[in-house]
């Protein structure tokens, strides 16, 4: 051919010994395992909740109202004679509840937004950006709260309401995370490789850009949840009699010099559940992650 | 440029006048309005051919524009101007699938080039599925003779890209490229990110699957050492033009422009205190902004003369009247280059090593 | 270079925590480098090198330390002084470049004044007088222009220019010990070129002793007197560069040479070194090496070799080193 030499072989083939993954198992990863606990246990109080309540949430005892902890009730009882903790209970169904669907239509339609707007680009992204700012000027409670009031009070509008805020946030995300995956040799490669747009986008990008997008659902979970309790909190959203931390609290504002129990268990109610939600999203995120070592 | 005879093939893959221009830092009032933003020349004339079953080697620095080169080729990107040729019918700016398969590439950084999520198999069966290269039943096996082709085992099928080192990785990608059968690969810097040690098992596994499998490679490199062991012709890129190109040996034993002289000259060398001082380029790598009237590379030559600040030299052979040579180069003080100094020639073979 | 050592690193090793294991990145490194001397250390990546300057400018990231051993600089123990004390050592007496500018420098800060930096802190010049000097500095380091450019920002540089700057900083009080950790790896062949020359020559005008980590063969070749050459965290052989690049004496010695494409030598075959680098969490018993070996034995597996000297006075951590490599000097 040439005066250029041609490469000796090197004394042994190399075989690839593909090295053990040393990637740490998940027991080993402590947000994790706290979050798993935590907020499973919660579910597990709110699905069991009509075998585990002490009593019925709603019966009235006007007789015994406002009591302090007893055998008989747990965390006392509130204004109307009501047993705290059976509605401590039964209200962790509905503010669980809630704060999970509402994450749904943002996080699908925000997702879908975000993912044609990162990897087209082109106008409908100008549109789209310019959009998701306008909604962004818009403080989040102001909005919620005008909505609620506007659409009336009950679940379903809670749910409108914040799924009209807070999509933004996954388009926003998953806009970025697909531009950056653009550029990436691996995606460029399965373009080269001749595989249609779309596939490219749900089976090579996806994957990579589904963590971050988890993860943030799970801040927003706990997110949804304190925005219920607000709601609650000022009146709005679930009607009475249902029991709700958030208009738990409220009624137990009042007293809280004679029964502090009162205000302050639905609190710690809320507290335990963020926190367990935000280990759980912790944990997820080093789960998710494909580059962890040991 | 080159005449044919009879024996000589035809080309696998040309490129034809290649230009690149990009419009840089335009607003959205700029791109309602239409106004242009600040031009980049990233390649501007570019023709270069591919023989089938030879590696040509594309050797150039930043802003010589090399990668835009072989995104133009491999169709990542459309061409300002001019086309990309293969087997003599000019490819449509947007490939289909059946033209993409034709012309593959190797990326440089090989722990970017393999998705993390997919398993190596799942990345090669999808392939080998979408285009039906072999029917239904054979895909596992294809895959596994992928593998093999770039000496990994049948192991690899399960694992993750994290579970392997950039030499292996580097392999995994040629066995992508190569899983749509493709007639050439374009190999953009496949080695310099890789270490010295295994670098040459990558460039042993190219010039096996030259040799196998009939493949063109298209190097791309800056290190011209690595150029001169593998390829069987060069060519040296400077601000988006070829400035010299010539088969490897005429190339090494007779550079014929400034610029070849001064890469060689800036070659770190093995020889105890040898370094060809004659050739300094003065000044900074250009930019491609804002392109030199006339020859492209006077500020920094050390021979520019009145004239090459004025006239921007075509490709021409190196030996004046020699219309069978392929080594061109695109100066037009060739006669002005002194002669190869002595220090440069090749010794006589050591006994060890 | 005859005289007392400048640096005397001695029985050095490094660890990393990882997953609640101790994992030894480097491992009983013993190095001098003589006033004014320049010395290489090579190795490919993972071999630990960076790791060893990063030690002696006191940058070792978070997680990795110092487990034992001890890094003289003029007769102190850099190891046993207080951070204060240390502080006061780099600049004046030790200075660093740096692989990637972009990262060393700081974005936010224009170039001159971050070359006057050190004056100002230092040498107590006003920063009226310390740019001034700066700008000079720049000059002296073959920036052109350089009244204007030291009011640009890092990312208006190019990376030729980045690197320049990063060594204008570096000797701009004059050091006696310059480390460098791959400064031109990241450059275009040409600018590599110049920036080394450049190094060389700001090295014979200050009188500073080079300390220059690189994976390039090469370089070495052309900028350092003496090297060390790394694998898996030990120095596996020392000596001058004569020496061990054109007569090496350890297997992994000869096979990055083999395996390196020399210029000058077209027709040689390359030859790959079989295997990949050993995963340093996972340590074996014997010579880190000996996987890969094609001259390994039974006792390369058990035994672990250190740095001795050969029958002709060699420096190497070979145990067949005697029977592998006497030959007539090429």
């Amino acid at each position: 051919m040439s005066v250029v030499s041609v490469i000796v072989r090197g004394k042994a083939p190399s075989k690839a010994r593909p090295r053990t993954r040393q990637l740490r198992p998940w027991y080993q990863n402590p947000p994790l395992v706290a979050g798993l606990i935590v907020t499973g246990l919660l579910v597990l109080i709110a699905v069991f909740a009509p075998f585990i309540a002490p009593h019925d949430p709603l019966a009235q005892d006007l007789l015994n109202a406002r009591q302090g902890p007893s055998p008989e009730h747990w965390f006392g009882t509130d204004s109307l004679g009501r047993d705290i903790a059976s509605r401590l209970i039964w209200g962790a169904q509905v503010n669980l509840r809630i704060g999970f669907l509402a994450v749904l239509i943002p996080f699908v339609f925000g997702t879908i937004v975000g993912a044609i707007a990162g990897y087209f680009g082109g106008w409908f992204d100008i549109v789209i950006m310019r959009i998701v700012d306008i909604f962004y000027a818009l403080p989040f409670y102001v909005i919620v709260i005008a909505l609620v009031f506007a659409l009336g009070s009950g679940e379903a509008s809670i749910y409108l309401a914040i799924a009209m805020v807070s999509w933004t946030a996954y388009a926003t995300i998953v806009r970025g995370e697909v531009i950056v995956a653009k550029q990436l040799d691996y995606v460029r490669a399965a373009r080269l490789g001749g595989l249609p747009k779309w596939r490219i986008l749900v089976r090579h990008i996806g994957p990579n850009v589904m963590s971050q997008v988890i993860v943030y659902a799970m801040s927003d979970v706990v997110m949804n949840i304190l925005a219920v309790v607000t709601l609650g909190y000022l009146g709005l959203g679930i009607t009475p009699p249902t029991p709700e931390w958030g208009s738990m609290i409220v009624e137990g504002q009042t007293f809280i010099t004679t029964n502090w129990l009162m205000a302050t268990i639905p609190g710690l109610a809320v507290v335990v559940a963020s926190l367990g939600l935000s280990w759980l999203g912790d944990g997820l995120s080093d789960l998710l992650n494909p580059d962890r070592r040991k | 440029m080159s005449s044919q005879t009879p024996d000589v093939q035809q080309p696998v893959l040309r490129g034809v006048d290649l230009t690149k221009k990009y419009q840089v830092g335009r607003s959205v009032a700029d791109r309602l309005a239409k106004r242009e933003g600040r031009a980049l020349t990233a390649l501007d004339g570019v023709s270069i051919e591919v023989f089938p079953g030879e590696v040509l080697a594309v050797v150039g620095e930043s802003g010589s524009g090399k990668s835009t080169l072989a995104k133009l080729l491999v169709g990542s990107e459309t061409a300002s101007s001019g086309e990309v040729v293969f087997e003599g019918k000019a490819l449509s700016p947007h490939r289909d699938s059946v033209e993409a398969r034709r012309i593959q590439m190797v990326f440089q950084d090989p722990y970017s080039s393999l998705n993390p999520r997919l398993t190596i198999g799942s990345v090669l069966t999808e392939l080998i599925r979408y285009h039906r290269i072999v029917p239904r039943d054979q895909v596992k096996a294809e895959a596994s003779r992928l593998l093999k082709l770039v000496g990994l085992d049948d192991d690899a099928l399960e694992a993750y890209p994290s579970q392997f080192s950039g030499g292996q990785r580097q392999r995994v990608a040629i066995a992508r490229a190569l899983a749509v059968r493709p007639d050439v690969l374009i190999a953009d810097e496949p080695v310099s990110a890789l270490d010295v040690s295994v670098q040459a098992t990558i460039l042993e596994l190219i010039a096996d699957l030259r040799d196998q499998l009939g493949l063109s490679v298209l190097f791309i490199a800056h290190n011209l050492a690595v150029v001169q062991h593998l390829s069987q012709r060069v060519a040296v890129m400077y601000l988006g033009r070829i400035v010299e190109i010539g088969t490897a040996a005429e190339l090494f034993a007779n550079p014929s422009h400034p610029y070849t002289r001064a890469l060689i000259a800036s070659i770190p060398r093995m020889k105890a205190g040898s370094f060809n001082s004659e050739f300094q380029v003065k000044g900074e790598p250009p930019s491609p902004y804002s392109v030199p009237q006339g020859c492209r590379f006077h500020p920094r030559c050390p021979l520019a003369t009145d004239e090459c600040r004025s006239v921007d030299p075509a490709l021409i052979p190196v030996s004046a009247g020699d219309t069978e040579s392929m080594h061109l180069s695109a100066c037009l003080r060739i006669d002005a280059l002194p002669p190869m100094p002595e220090a440069f020639q090749p010794p006589a073979e050591r006994s060890s090593l | 270079m005859a005289g007392e050592n400048l640096l005397e690193i001695e029985d050095l090793s490094i660890g990393i925590k990882r997953g609640g294991r101790q994992v030894r990145i480097a491992e009983d490194v013993n190095l001098t480098v003589g006033v004014g001397e320049r010395v290489g250390l090579v190795g490919e990546s993972g071999a630990g090198k960076s790791m060893v300057l990063r030690a002696i400018a006191g940058l070792l990231p978070r997680g990795v330390e110092v487990l034992s051993g001890a890094i003289r600089y003029d007769g102190k123990n850099l190891l046993d002084l207080r951070p204060s004390q240390r502080l006061r050592l780099m600049g004046p007496e030790i200075a660093m470049v740096f692989q990637e500018p972009m990262t060393a420098l700081n974005p936010l800060m224009r170039v001159g004044e971050q070359i006057a930096e050190a004056s100002i802190r230092y040498k107590g010049m006003s920063r009226r007088a310390a740019l001034a000097r700066a700008v000079e500095l720049m000059s002296y380091v073959g920036i052109p222009d350089p009244k204007t450019r030291a009011t640009a920002f890092p990312h208006e540089l190019s990376g030729g220019l980045r690197q320049r700057v990063m060594i204008a900083m570096a000797i701009s009080l004059k050091p006696r010990l310059l480390l460098c950790d791959e400064p031109t790896t990241a450059l275009d062949v040409t600018v590599q070129h110049q920036v080394l020359r450049l190094l060389e020559e700001m090295c014979d005008e200050v009188g500073a002793a080079l300390l220059f980590v690189t994976h390039d063969l090469a370089v070495i070749n052309q900028t350092c007197r003496r090297l060390a050459v790394m694998y898996a965290g030990h120095v596996i052989e020392t000596g001058t560069t004569e020496q061990v690049l054109h007569d090496p004496r350890h297997p992994y010695t000869r096979g990055l040479l083999e395996s390196a494409p020399d210029f000058d030598r077209p027709e040689r075959l390359l030859a790959a070194i079989p295997g990949s680098a050993p995963n340093l969490a996972d340590r074996q018993p014997g010579c880190a090496f000996a996987p890969r070996c094609r001259d390994a034995v039974e006792s390369c597996f058990a035994g672990e070799p250190t740095l001795h000297a050969t029958i002709d006075g060699r420096q190497t951590a070979c145990f067949r080193a005697d029977e592998l490599f006497q030959k007539v000097n090429a």
